[in-house]
């Protein structure tokens, strides 16, 4: 069997941070992607949180192919037959440098797989994974010692596992468990085209920036889950997220892709798609299971980064995975580097990804968000609230043939009505968890 | 718009073989709810006229969504292989 010192088993982005940190370390590494091309079987929302991503090979991001950087946030509650659109721009998502980038990831993870290839990777496409090799151990329990791609076996002092969030190799080997509907949702969208000033106006922008605007309440229909917008330079990426087990539990007729039809036929929503292109539609699973369900994270001779170690984080106003996935697959690289020079590859040489991790805003802001996927279980949260807000709203300014009354009784009413009761008291009281 | 004009628009590579095989007996027997048919973005699950849930694996976006919803293991599903499927441009 031929052997290279390290396997990375996916290039998205994950896979190709920790071929670039260790090749730019000199060692030697051989990336497999099953796509055509690094980012051919990708789907973000999207946008990338660059801020905690700074610190982490500086050198590389101003020559990023980022969309726009995100300078306006909406949250649209959407009631029934009413929306409410909160806005927010804050100087501090663009100054200094701006926090967040909308982003494609076709274009994002072959400038990665460039950068990488460029340090030395060997980033090979076309190349899917069929099985981890592992050695024979008491039941079945014995190191990771490379791969096996169609007849070719490939072996390996370690394997970095970056294969996504359906984990497939992972949990056939017994590395972690099989993806259950319960701690993932389903995220599916269109890439529309739209000329650049069209968007500016659309979303008031200046040249070059970008907004991002998701959208909670009835266009789920009870279930976990919203939409989003996110304005890229001549594009929108427009789409939908629904828990799995949501999904998969109703009784009606409904199929997952009528949403994002009715989604685009809102009322406030499709004036922001007139004479749009639909470019491309793509779908990915998400895993919002929180920290709970983040397997074990390294073993004798492998390392999880990314998706397939359940590094993602949807805490409802902000959604992240991307910048997780590369900051795991930075400090995956920095481990194996260290290992490899100790020649210790065994999980007690590797232990240190996980301390790593657990040191950096990867694992620390999974825990401080500990409580929210729980949370996300309340259909309250999805269907009564943006209602109520929206049925508040829109009686406090309508005006009608007869007298309206006092405003603070019309207020106090609609609080009776919808907001003071025991359910929302008891979620007043899970929401202080968050 | 319909999801076949979706889909359309998007580069698949096609392979002569199957990367989703549904066994009909678990399907038939076990499956009351036909989740595939509830959470497939791209709607390629059908019933047939032998009343036989089937599927056209050819559009399929890779996403996974009825492996992992789907109650029984009624589906054996992998990625294409490498090169072939779904190979997104911009997403």
């Amino acid at each position: 069997m031929e052997k290279v010192e390290c396997i990375v088993v996916g290039g998205g982005l994950a896979g190709l941070s920790a071929g670039y940190g260790l090749a730019s370390a000199g060692r030697e590494v051989m990336v497999l992607e099953r796509g055509d091309y690094a980012g051919a079987k990708n789907v973000t929302g999207g946008r990338l949180y660059l801020s905690p991503l700074r610190a982490i090979y500086p050198e590389l991001w101003a020559e990023a192919p980022f969309e726009r950087p995100v300078a306006r946030e909406l949250v649209s509650m959407v009631g029934d037959g009413a929306q409410t659109t909160i806005e927010i721009a804050s100087q501090s998502f663009s100054e200094p440098v701006p926090q967040s980038y909308t982003v494609l990831r076709a274009r994002l993870d072959q400038w990665l797989a460039e950068r990488a290839s460029d340090k030395g990777a060997m980033v090979l496409p076309n190349m899917k994974v069929d099985a981890l090799l592992r050695e024979a151990g008491p039941d079945g329990s014995g190191r990771v010692i490379g791969i096996r791609a169609g007849e070719d076996e490939i072996g390996a002092d370690v394997v970095v596992i970056a294969e996504g969030v359906l984990g497939l190799l992972s949990s056939s080997a017994g590395l972690r468990a099989v993806p259950k509907a319960a701690h993932h949702a389903l995220g599916f969208k269109e890439v529309i085209e739209l000329p650049s000033e069209v968007i500016e106006d659309r979303w008031h922008l200046n040249p070059g920036e970008g907004a991002a605007q998701l959208f909670i309440g009835a266009l789920t229909k009870d279930m976990m889950g919203g939409g989003f917008i996110y304005t890229n330079k001549e594009s929108i990426s427009l789409g939908l997220v629904i828990g799995m087990e949501q999904l998969r539990s109703r009784r009606d007729d409904l199929e997952s892709w009528q949403l994002l039809d009715e989604f685009k036929q809102l009322p406030s929503v499709r004036p922001l798609l007139a004479g749009g292109t639909v470019l491309e539609y793509s779908a990915h699973a998400i895993a919002e299971g929180g920290i709970d369900q983040v397997p074990q994270l390294l073993g004798d001779g492998y390392l999880l980064v990314g998706d397939v170690a359940g590094l993602s984080l949807n805490a409802l106003l902000t959604v992240r995975g991307m910048d997780f996935a590369i900051a795991s697959g930075y400090h995956a690289a920095r481990t194996v580097v260290r290992a490899l020079e100790d020649k210790d590859t065994s999980a007690a040489g590797l232990a240190d990804y996980e301390s790593r991790l657990r040191n950096s805003f990867v694992l620390r802001d999974l825990e401080t968000s500990r409580a929210i996927p729980m949370l996300m279980e309340n259909p309250r949260l999805f269907s009564h609230y943006p209602d109520a807000v929206c049925r508040l709203l829109a009686e406090l300014y309508t005006v009608g043939p007869q007298p309206t009354g006092k405003l603070s009784g019309r207020i106090l009413r609609a609080a009776r009505r919808d907001f003071i009761s025991v359910a929302t008291l008891k979620d007043l009281w899970s929401f202080r968890k968050i | 718009m319909q999801v076949d004009a979706k889909l359309a628009q998007n580069l698949f590579k096609l392979d002569k073989q199957a990367h989703i095989a549904i066994d009909q007996r678990i399907c038939a027997t076990l499956c009351t709810r036909r989740a595939c048919i509830a959470v497939c973005p791209a709607d390629l699950y059908e019933i047939n006229d032998r009343g036989q849930v089937v599927v056209n694996w050819e559009g399929c976006l890779e996403c996974g969504a009825c492996m992992i919803c789907c109650d029984n293991g009624a589906l054996s599903w992998h990625y294409p292989r490498g090169g072939y499927g779904v190979q997104y441009r911009l997403s």
